[in-house]
């Protein structure tokens, strides 16, 4: 059966084919839509939404250990969190089959780093596959299986932004139930004290030889011979890209088992073409082989080191040149920058935070990640998702033995799953270390950023069952932070108030929490019962007494818009959900915005 | 030969559904195909792009700069944005429709005007009031559909059955609509 499916849903239906019977993740582009689409094999698969990666890598291993198939996913910044767990079970190894999938960004499409996490294959000492197109997605996902049990090893997974989103074609197949295999306490395996980790260390070393004779004889790796004049090596999409410049005028050595890597097979190669061309996103991965084997090579020094190498790059780098293009001068073209979406719950503290002079704000990484730019320009600095209390506390400590103008408070600002996420351990340390930071936690019951994944706040589980809210307030006052305050972040003036009783108390450190559902949240039970109001009017703007000021426009809601020519400002109606922030900006002597429920 | 299709828009606008219905049909005739898209940003009005591209067999899933046999805007201003990513010989399909960005709707710039003439001073350009069109309709969300009927006409995909392709990959309740749509696209071209 052909289907046309995304890298993503390949792996997904991968995984489902060959048994896979637990899985779990924390979203991240672009790898997002794989646990999403083992969620679909209701009855065969368990997929469940971790609080982080490192504990959804821990739930898989636990899983792997006691006999099942598993899979995990992350985007690459993602396999940063759940390193930990993974450099250790690459001793101890599975019993089920396990396998770790990094979804990489070359290009930073929506990531904050270019990291190439190929390297961690060689780093934890775990093999490593790359497919290239949605078919070698799905099939892939096999093969790792058999080679994660065979081998005792968790294997890498490594995909890319084009792997992931890209749909081909692809040949599906039926479901092998491989069952859980009889779990069997094993200490010599499953626990790594010194003495016996001393010895999985060399089993470990054993197994990368054993990888090694697999590496030259697995069809994953294996050339194509169309010329002696030009060789390509390339593994995942650059395999595509490069056929598409270089087409049958080139002979390829195609990579799809990527460590340990056929040194035989790439001697063998090499020397059967004159120029060797080594195509590969990010680092010099596949290229200091190459180099290491004593072969001159077109890599680095020809191709750029970042971004990604689609066919214009390639052509640009190899002919000097891209394909003919239209000219034009760029003066008609206007930034388009990802803004707060209307009605968006964040939007009324940025507002407020925006007009308070000697605070700095230390960000985080979510929808509120867009809050440093127009109109706002609130956030100083942001770093990985859950660095808001870490780097706001000891900015904080540092500010403290300053004086005067120099002397500043620092507001944490983060989001209900990134508070889950590594944030809280943040905040057990300000509670801890005794800090006077402001944390300040934007909790919009979803993880927004993502495409609105459930978590622990959100009432619904992955499997789309009923699950109790845990309380962000509770777990703050548990951690033993006194000045608690929960707001509606929609009333400014509540806003404002929580901000100023926070900067006022100089001594101890406060918590402020906003609750208000995301927009395009399903609603809860709970969120119906709690917030009964919600999205139901709308927001008018009397033409006639509009002064044309601008004063809403500051709250940088994309369903405002400014007619320089008439100097008055109006409201999109599709787009208006009735938050209500602008009326509360209109200079009270004006009036002229008011809500019309529906 | 493999031909290259762009979809330009503004996330929210449906490019990801057309994309779609675009590439189930070419797979029901028989093509290989192969789409990209990158959507991280699309729920907040970012600029989004679908790349579909199709032939006997097809390498790359992305189109390179100068390789789109046709660029379909569903906003003017993004048909501008990523025009250097039409082959010279190509042609485009705009949507005769604004949507601010930010820097626009804060008054710090004006929304370029003449796009319209200065894309048709440079390719064949075909410009559709798909907005007014799709109210006409009755529904002003079929501006999606009504750029696909004129995109598959320009690229002579018309042939295809599209009318079973809709029924099967939209709902019920809304395939007519969305055929008619589809119908009154191709009409236009
Ligand atoms: C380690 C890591 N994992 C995942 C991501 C992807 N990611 C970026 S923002 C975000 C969700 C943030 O959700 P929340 O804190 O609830 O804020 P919201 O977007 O809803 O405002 C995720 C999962 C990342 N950047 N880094």
């Amino acid at each position: 059966m052909k289907k046309l499916l995304t890298g993503d849903e390949a792996v997904a239906r991968g995984a489902w084919e060959a048994g896979v019977k637990y899985a779990s993740a924390y979203p991240g582009t672009p790898s997002t839509e794989i646990l999403e689409n083992l969620a679909l094999y209701k009855g065969d698969i368990l997929a469940e939404w971790a609080t982080n990666e490192k504990v959804a890598m821990e739930a898989v291993i636990g899983a792997s250990m006691v006999g099942a198939r598993t899979i995990c996913s992350q985007k690459h910044v993602g396999l940063n969190v759940a390193a930990d767990p993974m450099f250790t079970f690459a001793y101890t190894g599975p019993l089920g089959g396990m396998v770790i999938v990094t979804a990489d960004e070359p290009g930073q499409h929506s990531s904050q780093n270019e990291q190439d996490n190929r390297n961690y294959a060689r780093h934890a000492k775990i093999p490593m596959v790359e497919p290239s197109t949605a078919q070698e997605s799905k099939d892939m996902v096999k093969v790792a299986m058999e080679i994660s049990e065979e081998y005792n090893t968790p294997v890498l997974f490594r995909m890319t932004t084009r792997v992931c989103h890209s749909k081909g074609i692809v040949e599906c197949g039926e479901r092998t139930e491989v069952g859980v295999k009889p779990y069997v306490k094993d200490i010599k395996k499953n626990i790594p004290v010194p003495a016996m980790s001393r010895v999985q260390r060399v089993q470990v070393e054993a197994r990368t030889e054993k990888l090694k004779v697999y590496s030259e004889n697995t069809p994953l790796n294996f050339a194509e011979m169309n010329s002696d004049e030009i060789g390509v090596i390339a593994s995942g999409v650059c395999f595509n890209y490069a056929k598409e410049v270089f087409g049958d005028s080139a002979s390829y050595l195609k990579l799809g088992f990527t460590y340990p890597m056929p040194t035989g097979k790439i001697k063998e190669f090499c020397s059967k073409v004159k120029k060797v061309y080594v195509i590969e996103e990010n680092d010099p991965w596949i290229e200091e082989q190459v180099r290491l084997l004593g072969f001159e090579c077109f890599g680095k020094n020809l191709f750029p080191f970042n971004g990604e190498m689609t066919p214009d790059v390639i052509r640009k780098s190899v002919y000097g040149k891209p394909c003919d293009t239209i000219e034009t001068d760029g003066s008609k073209v206007v930034d388009r920058p990802p803004t707060l979406c209307a009605g968006c719950p964040h939007r009324g503290f940025f507002y407020e935070i925006g007009k308070k002079k000697n605070v700095v704000i230390a960000g985080d990484i979510g929808c509120y990640a867009l809050a440093f730019t127009e109109p706002y320009n609130a956030t100083d600095w942001s770093n990985c998702m859950g660095s808001s209390t870490g780097t706001g506390h000891g900015a904080q400590q540092v500010f403290n033995m300053l004086e005067g103008d120099a002397k500043k408070r620092v507001v944490a600002v983060h989001g209900d799953s990134t508070f889950f996420h590594t944030a809280m351990n943040g905040l057990v340390n300000i509670a801890y270390n005794r800090s006077n930071t402001i944390t300040v936690i934007l909790d919009n019951r979803i993880t927004g950023m993502t495409g609105h994944q459930e978590n622990p706040v959100s009432g619904y589980t992955l499997q789309g069952l009923e699950t109790p809210e845990i309380e962000i307030a509770g777990v703050v006052k548990a951690m033993g932070f006194k000045n608690v305050m929960q707001v509606d972040p929609n009333d400014l003036t509540a806003m404002k108030y929580a901000i100023d009783w926070a900067l006022a108390n100089e001594a101890e450190p406060s918590v402020i929490i906003t609750r208000w559902p995301c927009v395009l949240k399903k609603f809860s039970a709970q969120d119906k019962a709690e917030f009964p109001e919600a999205f139901k009017s709308k927001s008018v703007i009397d033409q006639d007494k509009c002064i044309g000021c601008k004063s809403c426009i500051k709250t940088g809601c994309p369903a405002l818009s400014y007619d320089a020519a008439a100097k008055k400002v109006s409201i999109i109606r599709d787009q208006c959900v009735g938050c209500g922030v602008c009326i509360q900006t209109c200079p009270p002597k004006i009036q002229a915005i008011s809500k019309e429920t529906k | 030969m493999t031909k290259s299709i762009m979809l330009v828009g503004v996330g929210g606008q449906g490019t990801i559904l057309a994309a779609k219905l675009l590439t189930v049909a070419l797979m029901d005739a028989g093509y290989d195909v192969k789409m990209s898209e990158i959507h991280g940003m699309s729920q907040r009005g970012g600029s989004v792009s679908s790349q579909v591209r199709y032939g006997k067999e097809v390498h790359s899933p992305v189109i390179e700069e100068g390789g789109a046999d046709i660029l379909v805007a569903f906003e003017k201003m993004e048909a501008m944005r990523w025009l250097n990513y039409l082959n010279p010989k190509g042609k485009v399909v705009v949507n005769n429709w604004e949507i601010k960005s930010m820097p626009i709707v804060t008054g710090k710039v004006d929304y370029p005007a003449g796009i319209i003439e200065e894309l048709g001073a440079k390719v064949p350009t075909t410009s559709i009031d798909a907005a007014k069109l799709a109210t006409e309709l009755g529904n002003s969300k079929v501006m999606n559909v009504i750029l696909l009927g004129a995109t598959v006409k320009s690229m002579g995909l018309d042939t295809l059955d599209w009318e079973r392709i809709i029924k099967e990959n939209v709902k019920p309740a809304l395939a007519e609509l969305n055929i008619k749509a589809l119908k009154l696209g191709m009409a236009q071209v």
